[in-house]
């Protein structure tokens, strides 16, 4: 399910779609359903090798196996209405190979039987032998070692599918009345909640089982100031995480008191909510600002995007090498900039991670969709370019002899590709308090929530909005503004990184919906960072009559 | 077994309504095969084909519903999917804007199908592919590229009689040329219902010419500039416009449509006179599904089984529709006719030279990429152009220019409207190139 999908499926989308488009291949079910265990692992390894032994007797030389349980639910609601609940999953099988030098994949619905995913696996030998003609060279495997059978769980508390449907409408009503009470004339709630159970088992001898949670509870209030014609909005400054219900169920060192409170390995949906609608009528009151050079003083729930499509995104080695060129683009981090070991990507405080262990974060799991163990590593020292995200038969490119484990596929349906792993900017190692931060700046905006975005399809030049924008003179907050976007160009931004907060400031931000590929696939995925201030970024003004 | 005749369809789908114990039954249908092929750096990259048969149920009783799906279709399976769905709408909370389903209804017969594109097999996809990368090839530039095709069925009917049946097709080429330097970009889209009408060679050798074209090529500072937005680059900023024409966030006071002090738009000219939009299920060149619902490529109308028809949006710059949804139609007391699947905009005679030829000093822009919005109240959405942005001067292309990111409104856009050529077809619609001065650049890009 793609971002569109999702706004059309919640009625948030603009054309306001009565039924909503299912994940491919998913059916509604009752939610009961969700707790009943799926096919069990002895099952599921049988099936497995069973496809494993069918491709390898037509020829392939390399065979995965994906069986994915898939289960959604969504509760979606608006001011005192519930406007739709859906549960979904999606169970099948997919066999990837390679067989003259060539990919192949074939996927099969509802797979019961060894003849099912069997003749899947032919079916992807087929399709192999067949483009092989058309290839240039052979697909370079880097070599994997096997791990068996073994196992990986989330680390949740409280799995999101056992709380019964109507504790999740009675919370949302709930912050729906808080808002409607504080000033906001509309609100727009819902409640998105994805487990992912995952079986993967290739040639190399790993039998991976594992359980994948993530949640997202999220907002839009609305304010409107009938005398002036003119609505202002707030999101939610929640995060998607993997995490379990427990995310809802917040603890007091979860909030970060300041300005306004943000959040972090806990939610208080009410609490964000009555601020949110305090907020967008105050909105209509604030300054529309004035165009020019500010000192940005970025809170994690913003950077997060900055960090995405500025940093993310460029270090994919397949768009480094041309695989998305005719969709998401190619990157301006080109191999040579790399190779040359002194590419400054940003300022000395910069130190850009990759990470696929990180606990809570979406991206978190024990081996990829290629069978290989993840783990974290640098993408940028100490402000220097040193590698990339590339899976195994793209790693001898960068000279690396084992995958980084970043593959994954969407869907069991869905054939697996090079994805984002979580990147984030890791914390100051000087102590440095937000307060402290602002303190020094002089002529600044401090930027919280993400909002509108926007990079070019080699990731140089980028604008982005926000939720909530404040002035900064002389070290002090002067007051609330509004029709505020930067743009920059990521070198020239990452350059401008001045300071880094410590890491008691450190939070997690996301997405749920990163879309590459043709057919387009979404993956999850978080990035960290502390309250960081960039100096002498260009501010735009964006109000507009019409 | 994926694509059902229109007894066949209906014929399960009687089976379907006869199980039903609810107070409302909604039965929808539908089936199709998808097949696709893509190719990065000369080489192909995916191929696959799928195919896909499946039965959504929506059971009621009051105000309560619950949807059930299934794909599978012996008479044990239909039956269990109707009780499940009778079990959900049992459990679910009442929706107080439920509105009663729709008795029978009367569909156009509109030319959404093309025997050509329903034969399309693998072969073809890789002789398609062929056409497209061997002149790449031989030239020493870069293709990347993707076809999808899709032909389907979509049947619906309910408890009060209604039915309807569709069968559509399409197809979605584009293509991107790179110079083997990575100074040039070049692109190239077309969308089809026909495939006899897609010549891939001719639309690779379009992104071929961009390509090398636009390599070296000059910075511009940023500011107001006239431009030539080819229906690729505009296709996008109209469909977000009419993607906000639903008549209750207008009445809600959330949308572009809204007025000061309450109250909507409609009626007001908010464009320049030449501005005319609207969309016809009929036309031939954008042929659109009788009813929303599912299974269509180029579908749309909400799935809720009212008739796609013929109705005018914006006429000579006067809002003359917006589009509602059942419930807020009632509330409203009016018919409110649902969202399009396709829009029309008027155009002119002239073609693309012609509007090139007739440039004082202008730039010709190829396609805009990433746009998001800004600001929804003004429809202020922010991008950049891409794959070939050209400098025009005294009725030429003079020269290359570096990318630019805009920040506009296509309410401001069609208010600055020059000139407007013959429409074609992009995106699914039907747009001409349009003339329009003060196009705001903010930035330059380095991107190529």
């Amino acid at each position: 399910m793609n971002r569109r999908d999702f706004n059309q499926l919640i009625g948030m989308g603009a054309a306001g779609i009565l039924l909503p488009s299912l994940p491919a291949f998913s059916r509604n079910v009752s939610p009961e359903s969700f707790l009943e265990s799926g096919v069990d692992v002895a099952t599921k390894k049988r099936l497995a090798d069973a496809a494993l032994n069918a491709a390898k007797s037509k020829g392939a030389t390399y065979t995965d196996v994906r069986i994915g349980r898939y289960l959604n639910q969504f509760v979606v609601t608006r001011e005192d209405k519930v406007q739709n609940i859906v549960n979904t999953e999606s169970y099948g099988v997919g066999v990837r190979v390679i067989a003259d030098g060539c990919w192949g994949f074939a996927a099969v619905v509802d797979a019961k039987s060894e003849a099912d995913t069997a003749k899947a696996a032919e079916k992807a030998v087929a399709i192999a032998k067949a483009n092989a003609r058309l290839m240039k060279e052979p697909v370079q495997l880097a070599p994997q070692k096997g791990y068996g059978e073994v196992s990986w769980k989330a680390p949740i508390k409280k799995n999101a599918f056992e709380v019964p449907i109507k504790e999740k409408v009675d919370l949302l009503m709930e912050v729906n009345a808080s808002a409607l009470k504080n000033g906001a004339n509309y609100v727009n709630s819902v409640l998105f909640m994805v487990n992912e159970q995952k079986y993967f088992a290739s040639t190399d001898g790993t039998y991976a089982d594992q359980d994948i949670h993530r949640i997202w509870p999220t907002f839009t209030v609305t304010a409107i100031d009938p005398k002036t014609g003119k609505f202002e909005t707030r999101n939610t400054l929640s995060s998607p995480m993997g995490m379990g219900y427990e995310y809802l169920q917040v603890n007091p060192s979860d909030k970060v008191t300041g300005i306004t409170t943000r959040y972090n390995m806990g939610y208080d949906m009410l609490e964000d909510v009555t601020a949110a609608a305090k907020q967008a009528r105050a909105k209509h009151s604030a300054k529309s600002v004035e165009a020019g050079k500010y000192d940005l003083v970025l809170d994690p729930s913003h950077l997060w995007l900055t960090i995405h499509e500025s940093v993310g995104h460029p270090l994919e080695l397949d768009r480094v090498l041309g695989y998305e060129a005719n969709f998401a683009g190619t990157s301006f981090a080109t191999l040579d900039k790399w190779q040359s070991k002194n590419f400054n990507y940003g300022s000395k405080q910069v130190n850009l991670i990759a990470d696929k262990t990180q606990v809570g974060s979406l991206g978190a799991v024990g081996w990829d969709d290629e069978g290989v163990k993840t783990k974290q590593w640098d993408l940028v020292k100490d402000g220097t370019l040193v590698n990339y995200q590339a899976i195994r038969d793209q790693v001898h490119i960068i000279g690396e002899k084992e995958s980084q484990g970043c593959c994954y596929a969407d869907n069991w349906g869905s054939v697996q590709f090079q994805r984002m792993a979580n990147v984030s900017l890791a914390a100051g190692k000087t102590p440095l308090s937000v307060q402290e931060m602002i303190k020094d700046v002089k002529k600044g905006i401090y930027i919280i929530g993400d909002g509108s975005f926007s990079i070019d399809q080699q990731r140089y030049n980028f604008q982005f909005g926000g939720q909530l924008f404040y002035e900064i003179k002389n070290g002090e907050i002067v007051g609330m503004l509004k029709d505020v976007a930067y743009q920059s160009n990521t070198q020239e931004f990452w350059n401008s990184c001045a300071q880094v907060c410590d890491e008691k400031d450190y939070r997690l931000g996301g997405s749920f919906f990163d879309g590459k590929g043709q057919p387009s696939q979404s993956s999850a995925v978080s990035h960290g960072s502390s309250t960081t201030r960039f100096n002498g970024v260009n501010v735009i003004n964006t109000a507009r009559k019409i | 077994m994926a694509i059902l005749t229109e007894q066949e369809a209906k014929k399960i789908i009687d089976k379907v309504l006869g199980y039903a114990k609810s107070d409302e039954t909604f039965v929808s249908l539908s089936g199709d095969r998808t097949g696709n092929i893509r190719y990065a750096r000369n080489s192909v990259s995916t191929s696959g084909e799928t195919s896909n048969l499946s039965l959504g149920v929506t059971a009621v009783f009051g105000k309560k519903s619950g949807t059930a799906t299934i794909n599978e279709f012996d008479d044990a399976s239909l039956e269990k999917t109707v009780r499940r769905a009778e079990e959900i709408a049992r459990l679910a909370p009442e929706n107080p804007e439920y509105v009663p389903m729709l008795g029978p209804q009367t569909y156009l017969k509109t030319g959404t199908f093309s025997e050509s594109t329903d034969k399309i097999t693998p072969e073809f996809r890789a002789k398609a592919t062929f056409d497209s990368l061997d002149p790449c090839r031989q030239k020493n530039l870069t293709a990347a590229g993707y076809m999808e095709d899709t032909t389907g069925f979509s049947a619906i009917g309910n408890s009060k009689g209604l039915f309807g049946y569709n069968r559509s097709t399409g197809v979605d080429f584009s293509i991107t040329v790179r110079t083997a330097d990575g100074t040039g970009s070049g692109y190239a889209a077309r969308d089809v219902n026909d495939v006899s009408k897609l010549s891939t060679k001719a639309a690779t050798e379009v992104a071929m010419q961009k390509a090398l074209a636009s390599s070296t090529a000059r910075a511009l500072e940023p500011g107001k500039y006239t431009v030539i937005l080819e229906p690729t680059a505009s296709v996008e900023l109209l469909r977000n416009m009419m993607g906000s024409m639903d008549a209750r966030n207008a009445d809600e006071g959330r949308s572009f449509l809204s007025k000061k002090g309450g109250g909507t738009r409609l009626g007001e000219k908010l464009f320049d006179e030449r501005v005319t939009i609207y969309s016809d299920p009929m036309n031939p060149e954008l042929p659109l599904d009788p009813f929303g619902g599912g299974g269509g490529r180029f579908g749309g109308g909400g799935g809720d089984g009212r008739p796609q028809e013929k109705v005018t949006w914006i006429e000579k710059g006067v809002v003359k529709n917006m589009y509602y949804s059942r419930f807020w139609a009632e509330k409203k007391g009016v018919k409110g006719v649902p969202p399009p699947g396709g829009v029309i905009m008027e155009g002119g005679t002239q073609s693309l030279a012609d509007l090139i030829k007739s440039t004082d000093k202008g730039i010709l822009v190829t396609r805009l990429w990433y746009i998001r919005a800004v600001d929804p109240q003004t429809l202020l959405y922010t991008g950049l152009t891409r794959d070939g942005t050209f400098y025009i001067e005294n009725g030429q292309i003079k020269f290359p220019v570096k990318n630019f990111r805009f920040n506009e409104s296509p309410v401001i856009m069609l208010n600055n409207l020059e000139a407007l050529g013959k429409p074609v077809r992009a995106g699914g619609q039907l747009i001409p190139p349009m003339k329009i001065r003060d196009f705001t650049f903010t930035s330059l890009s380095d991107a190529v």
